[in-house]
């Protein structure tokens, strides 16, 4: 190609008037060895943009198929369930036999309680005959 | 739409989502990270992948505003600067040296351009979309695509023209 036109073409270009067609010429032109010498500043652009155009995207993209999620939902869901009733029920019997043995203490104390109440009950008894004997010594000492 | 398929549909322009995702984050990790979030967004939305006529254009605006949305965030303010092995078999040593230097200048040069002019350039001197593809991907209007290329080149090769007379004088 005759220097003229790539002269021509390059000013075009800097104006952006160029089409794709006339910047594939001139990166041609300018990746051949023989590049007029007022034209070698302008090599390393056009050896550039031919070189960034090989590089390549290289790594791998972890494409998985999209699960259907909803269906382990559901299993992961009736899991949790049993085991949420199989220890629920667990808790819920312990805590009966809580209650149970509360019940079951409190009674205890509460008939252990009644047999001491009783027998102070039988005591205050007794100490009432005490009274009347105190009542009866007052009078024989007034009387004297 | 099954797995290969959605490969089949993905795999042409995969590269280029990376490429310009690379081009507006700098790192690789990050690039490559973003490229994996846009493929996986694809990927979920598979089903409805039919009803936009175009995927690329569709995953590369998505590209263009995850990284926008990322370098906006705080998470930017650990992106780190990667320099990439460029290697290419098909340039003998001597060139490839060459190059590989010229290379790096130009990264650094694009990196300092405002971010749509980054886009623009990427996606019309890299990928070499047309005008219209462009302006529907980027939402501009063809008079401001232009003038953000032509801006664009013309700081490229100013700050080239100054790498160059320095390196000769």
């Amino acid at each position: 190609m005759e220097l003229d036109n790539i002269e021509k073409l390059l000013e075009k270009y800097f104006e952006a008037t160029t089409t794709v067609d006339d910047e594939r010429k001139l990166r041609e032109y300018f990746s051949q060895d023989d590049v007029a010498t007022h034209l070698q500043q302008y090599r390393p652009m056009f050896n550039y943009f031919s070189n960034a155009k090989e590089e390549k995207y290289t790594k791998q993209v972890p494409l998985k198929p999209r699960v259907n999620y909803y269906k382990w939902l559901s299993v992961a869901a009736a899991v949790v369930l049993t085991f949420g009733i199989y220890f629920g029920k667990q808790y819920q019997d312990r805590k009966q036999r809580e209650l149970e043995q509360a019940e079951y203490a409190y009674q205890e104390t509460k008939k252990a309680f009644e047999l001491l109440a009783e027998n102070f009950g039988r005591g205050t008894e007794k100490v009432a005959y005490l009274k009347e004997f105190e009542e009866a010594k007052q009078k024989i000492y007034n009387n004297n | 739409m099954k797995q290969t398929e959605f490969l089949n549909v993905v795999m042409p322009f995969k590269d280029k989502l990376y490429r310009l995702a690379k081009r507006l984050l700098v790192s690789r990790e990050e690039a490559e990270d973003a490229t994996q979030e846009i493929l996986l967004k694809l990927w979920a939305k598979n089903e409805s992948m039919g009803e936009y006529k175009n995927v690329e254009a569709f995953a590369m605006t998505m590209t263009k505003n995850f990284c926008l949305d990322r370098l906006k965030s705080k998470q930017a303010g650990n992106l780190k600067l990667v320099h990439s092995n460029y290697s290419d078999e098909n340039i003998s040593l001597q060139r490839q040296l060459e190059a590989e230097d010229s290379v790096g200048w130009m990264e650094r040069i694009m990196k300092e351009l405002p971010e749509q002019q980054k886009m623009v350039l990427q996606l019309r001197d890299v990928e070499q979309y047309e005008f219209e593809e462009i302006c529907d991907l980027l939402d501009m209007k063809p008079t401001a695509v232009r003038v953000a290329l032509s801006r664009a080149r013309k700081t490229v090769r100013e700050e080239l023209i100054k790498k160059h007379n320095y390196g000769i004088g």
